[in-house]
């Protein structure tokens, strides 16, 4: 019997999803708001390796899943720094509240 | 004893991703003559040819009598997914076609780069509405967001990249909150392959009560979100507006349109499969994507009554018919076999027809719009006579955005609404009467300003000329107004194509 179970993963996993969906709600530097999109994925990988983990067959599919949601996740975050980096050379500022020439 | 795996035990079988890796390879090709050619034309017509050869793959592999699962049940080949590739091919190639003097005038630099991210995206695109599981789903759907980013930030001004960071953010929020709802879904069935789904859920409703139906609600809810993003209905249409403003204009056509199509074919495959067959009673499907239809329709409509520049009010415009093609998906949660196949069929007749419109309409306003103008409803004003044909192409366009007849979405509209009643779903179906009569004032607002004569005297611009753009206007006209008066060809693909993959 593990001293762990489930639902302690389950909820590191909501806790973290949460502290990221506050970030991106809350903060206003985009480099921080990408910072906490990683933190609502990593939410979701703990999930699904934990489900993989305790599933009764020992599915793999969570292991799989988890580890392209973080080459995904790269992917963004390059983009998003290319963006990022286009927007700055030109208007000098990575404050989302700055960035609204369009509504 | 290792298990002998092979290709075949696997249900690999290339000839099923045939048209997509056709377009791969083409939007190689791009990316590599672009290094070579002097004459960037040639691109357009590369990209054009492999699109067209991937929908000839498409319907090849439809009628070979290919149906049915492969790659261990990864890839699904059926009519549904065949008719839906065909809609995103279509407003790919039409938006291929609009592009040549767009790209030539305002994105020199990037023409490799423009059409090979443009074919990356329909890849995704493809790939999205042929999938049977999650993993698969959720990749194909992040091929076609980073692709279609790129796109919307290569003007590189301001407002594109502004538009383009937008964009991005909320999609990666909205992907996650989906993935989220597809981790609960997999810790309740221990599985992500779709077809294997509705009877897992099924039993772990019955024996597992209040909580595991609660888990597979919130799962429900929150993987609206990720295709409420998508399909651009409320409340997720914050970044409709500005990326509409910011990016350039053929994408926003393509984006319109071919986006939307492929949100759609998972939103149906998904929720008809995995929560519609599990006989999932405890959520109230109809309500809630009905009241999701009726939000996305009035707020669409009465905000883009006050709009004064056309592509935000056609952003706006584009958020009310997410709303209308919502009505049925709601249905599908209510109702017998038939009306299943009604409401799926007018799903994807209203989409056909909805492609043909908006990119008619888009494509008109590239050959309308003055060459450094502000895109203000104003600069229409005279429109016929600088373009006759673009502002009768805009005129029939916007006709049938407000469902009119002789029009395709007339018909897709009554297709629809009919779907409703017969579903019992009557105060949808009044809803979106009542919203079309709404739309028609903004609708036909610019249409009296093509007709007005202009005072000042404002250039034709380069576009109007472009021999490509006139063909794929007047494609989409033909489309717009055969849908309107002989819909039955397409009615019946439509309803088998529903009766492919509805149970």
């Amino acid at each position: 019997m593990d001293a762990l179970a489930l639902q302690h993963y389950l909820l590191l996993s909501a806790g973290l999803f949460a502290v990221g969906l506050v970030g991106v709600l809350a903060k206003r530097n985009v480099v921080v708001i990408l910072m906490s999109i990683e933190l609502m994925l990593n939410g979701v990988n703990v999930a699904l390796v934990a489900f993989s983990r305790y599933s009764p067959v020992d599915e793999l599919a969570g292991h799989i899943f988890a580890i392209f949601i973080i080459t995904v996740a790269a992917a963004e975050v390059a983009i998003g720094l290319a963006i990022l980096l286009t927007i700055f050379a030109r208007r000098n500022t990575v404050d989302a509240a700055e960035i609204n020439l369009l509504k | 004893m290792p298990t002998q795996i092979d290709a075949a035990s696997l249900g690999i079988d290339f000839a099923h991703l045939a048209p997509e890796i056709i377009l791969t390879l083409v939007a190689i090709a791009v990316v590599l003559v672009d290094l070579v050619a002097r004459d960037k034309s040639v691109l357009a017509w590369l990209s054009a040819l492999g699109v067209a050869m991937a929908g000839g793959a498409a319907v090849w592999l439809w009628t070979s009598d290919a149906s049915g699962a492969s790659y261990s049940g990864i890839v699904i080949t059926d009519l549904f997914g065949t008719m839906f590739k065909l809609i995103v091919l279509g407003g790919t190639l039409l938006a291929i076609l609009f592009s040549p003097a767009y790209v030539e005038r305002r994105l020199a630099r990037f023409h490799g780069e423009y059409y090979g991210l443009l074919l990356l995206a329909t890849v995704g695109m493809m790939l999205l509405v042929s999938m049977g599981e999650l993993i698969s789903i959720v990749l194909a759907l992040e091929i076609q967001t980073f692709a279609l980013v790129a796109l919307i930030a290569l003007l590189k001004d301001e407002k594109s990249t502004e538009s383009a960071l937008k964009f991005l953010l909320l999609s990666a929020v909205a992907t996650a909150v989906m993935l989220y709802g597809m981790a609960i879904l997999f810790g309740l069935t221990g599985t992500t392959f779709i077809a294997d789904m509705p009877a897992i859920v099924a039993e772990r409703v019955a024996d597992g009560g209040v909580a595991n139906n609660l888990a597979l609600i919130l799962a429900g809810v929150l993987i609206i979100v990720g295709f409420g993003f998508k399909i651009s209905s409320v409340p997720f249409q914050m970044w409709v507006p500005p990326v509409y403003e910011g990016a350039p204009t053929p994408i926003v056509g393509y984006l319109s349109v071919a986006s939307k199509a492929a949100g759609f074919a998972v939103l149906l495959r998904l929720f008809i499969v995995v929560f519609e067959q599990a006989g999932l009673d405890a959520l109230d499907w109809p309500l809630l994507i009905g009241g999701l239809a009726v939000a996305s329709m009035t707020i669409g409509n009465v905000v883009a009554i006050i709009q004064t520049n056309i592509k935000r009010l056609l952003a706006y415009s584009t958020i009310a018919q997410a709303g209308y093609i919502l009505i049925g998906v709601a249905v599908l949660g209510n109702g017998e076999a038939n009306v299943y196949e009604l409401a799926t069929s007018g799903v994807i007749f209203y989409l056909a027809a909805y492609t043909f419109s908006n990119l008619a309409a888009f494509g008109a306003l590239i050959a309308l719009s003055p060459p450094n103008g502000n895109d203000s409803i104003e600069e229409l004003t005279g429109g016929f006579s600088r373009s006759p044909f673009a502002a009768v192409v805009l005129t029939v366009a916007l006709i049938s955005l407000v469902g009119l007849p002789p029009t395709g979405l007339f018909v897709g509209k009554i297709y629809l609404f009919y779907g409703a009643v017969q579903g019992d779903l009557w105060w949808l179906a009044l809803a979106g009467a009542l919203n079309s009569f709404v739309s028609a004032y903004y609708y036909l607002r610019p249409v009296r300003r093509l007709w007005q004569s202009s005072d000042s005297d404002v250039a034709t611009s380069e576009a109007a000329r472009s021999l490509s753009l006139r063909a794929s206007m007047a494609v989409s006209l033909i489309g717009v107004i055969t849908l309107g008066i002989v819909p039955f060809w397409l009615i019946s693909r439509a309803t088998e194509a529903a009766a492919s993959f509805t149970p």
